[in-house]
């Protein structure tokens, strides 16, 4: 292969490097311009060099509320996906029959279908002349329809399910590098089987709950289109709150700087995640 | 005994909740009343009769249509470039570069969404065929590049070794080659890409306009006021066609590998 010349190998990673500097470098630098510019009345800004916009955010009281909310509502969703996809997982890592691999792609399908559509799917169950209402109405179990959406529990319940398959995924491929033996041998030198589940399976597949963990709760964090729909306006978020500023207030330096911040929260979460990561390895 | 009954129930349930938002909008799309009532008066194809009518989702529909076969095309062709380099090279900046490819994948798709606005405003790309185009390309180039970077770096090299020894210039190899080698990850990128941006919504939002709307924008903004049987009619075919993808990506790479 020595016949590609490297000013060839240049030339063949150049379109893929001119779209991202137009769409990632160009705009994520621009992002980081914005947010330092001076908000005006009315949607306009002026340029500047002013940290205003992040002293905003930083001290008014709202915006600790909402930072607060997300990252309530995203500990939630977390734990929750956590708890309803380890079973799941645990189930096909141990499943040994021709079913296993539709069942992989029962589980993890959900993904490619549209979040608005499966959204709209919740607001049909959850509403308040939707299915479950109309059933327990039905059934006389309550007298008047239990408020599940416009409301944070609406939201919960929708990115549980919106970003179980992703927690799934991390499950499994953790599983992935678990030998199903390990647990037989734990039982046949006499661990009763939940002891056998708690002293071998568990604490091997722990590095597939932190990423997936991380994953689920970075995903939810910066989720808007959800808490929106199923929120009916009523769940401030950080996310919502971003899309608010940016597209109805036109507030583009502080929309700017909140996308910032998320960023930095990002970064952080990744910078711990490395961190422990590392840790287990070196047990 | 009771136990494997109990946790098998458990399993079933988990999957229905997993399932319940898709399955119930195949049961209300065929419900013919005016708005959501459970259990429907009556059942029909009333609502997939209406959807089509409806100028504004048809609209909608052949612009996302063809917003996603162009940026399949463009994320393929600037996708295998890039992959064949980084897959079969080792050169310094590789893994960086490499890195640089998949970022976006790490960044909040509302940040994305924002910074896109904020630069594509003043270019006069909001709005436009183009511009949605090119904020598609930033979702959907990484997972393509990162399933073809493996496809390149997993298949066998002799076939490119006899071809070349046998006098063949590096571009055939690659046309005839390569290639034809490779052609499933080709596949499942295609239709992973083709999903992708045909149900993207959040860096849509940002570069949406009113004459410019794409069908998931659009129905975004439907739900938003009304939840008619309409929009489950038109999930329904959503559905489908997210489940032909599924079938695709399956049969050629695995859906497993081709997401993670």
């Amino acid at each position: 292969m020595s016949r590609w010349s490297l000013w060839l190998l240049a030339t063949l990673l150049l379109p893929a490097i001119g779209i991202f500097t137009l769409v990632l470098v160009i705009p994520g630098l621009w992002l980081i311009r914005m947010s330092l510019n001076q908000a005006l009345a009315g949607g306009s800004y002026r340029t500047a060099l002013t940290l205003e916009n992040y002293a905003r955010f930083i001290t008014d009281p709202f915006y600790l509320q909402i930072t607060l909310n997300s990252v309530t509502l995203s500990l939630w969703v977390t734990f929750i996906a956590l708890i309803l996809s380890y079973p799941i997982a645990l189930f096909l890592f141990r499943l040994k029959s021709r079913w296993k691999s539709l069942l992989l792609v029962v589980t993890i399908s959900p993904l490619l279908v549209s979040a608005v559509v499966r959204t709209y799917g919740w607001i049909v169950i959850l509403g308040d002349q939707g299915l479950l209402n109309s059933m327990l109405l039905g059934l006389g179990i309550i007298n008047r329809p239990l408020r599940l959406i416009n409301n944070e529990i609406g939201v919960i319940i929708g990115l549980v399910q919106i970003l179980m398959p992703y927690m799934a995924l991390a499950l499994i491929a953790g599983f992935g590098r678990l030998n199903p033996d390990l647990e037989k041998a734990a039982m046949s030198l006499g661990a009763r089987p939940w002891v056998a589940f708690l002293r071998v399976t568990l604490p091997l597949s722990l590095p597939g709950v932190a990423l997936g963990c991380l994953l689920t709760f970075a995903l939810c964090i910066s989720s808007f289109v959800t808490p929106k729909l199923l929120g009916g306006g009523r769940v401030f978020l950080v996310a919502t709150e971003i899309y608010d500023q940016a597209l109805q207030l036109l507030n583009w330096p502080f929309a700017a700087s909140m996308s910032i911040l998320l960023l930095m929260a990002f970064g952080l979460a990744l910078v711990v995640y490395s961190h422990f990561t590392r840790r287990f390895e070196w047990e | 005994m009771g136990g494997r009954v109990l946790s098998g129930a458990i399993i079933l349930g988990l999957y229905l909740f997993l399932l319940a938002p898709i399955l119930i909008v195949f049961i209300v799309s065929f419900s013919i009343d005016p708005f959501l009532i459970f259990p429907p008066s009556a059942w029909g194809f009333k609502w997939y009769g209406e959807i089509l009518r409806n100028p504004e989702f048809t609209r909608a529909f052949r612009l996302s249509f063809s917003i996603a076969l162009v940026v399949t095309t463009i994320g393929l062709m600037v996708g295998t470039l890039a992959a064949f380099v980084l897959g079969r090279f080792q050169f310094r900046g590789r893994d960086g570069i490499l890195g640089f490819f998949t970022a976006p994948l790490l960044i909040p798709s509302i940040v994305l969404g924002l910074s896109l606005l904020l630069v594509f405003l003043p270019l006069g790309l909001v709005s436009t065929f183009r511009g949605l185009v090119l904020g598609h390309l930033l979702v959907v180039l990484p997972y393509v590049i990162r399933i073809l970077v493996v496809a390149f770096q997993t298949m066998s090299k002799q076939y490119e070794e006899a071809a070349l020894s046998l006098g063949a210039p590096p571009w055939v190899v690659f046309w005839r080659v390569t290639l034809p080698l490779i052609t499933p990850s080709l596949v499942a990128s295609a239709a992973l890409a083709f999903i992708l941006s045909f149900d993207e919504v959040v860096i849509s939002l940002f570069l949406v306009g009113s004459r410019v709307k794409t069908l998931p924008v659009a129905i975004y903004e439907y739900v938003e006021f009304r939840t008619d049987p309409q929009i489950a009619a038109l999930s329904v075919l959503l559905i489908l066609l997210s489940i032909l993808i599924v079938l695709i990506i399956e049969r050629t790479v695995g859906l497993f590998r081709a997401i993670r």
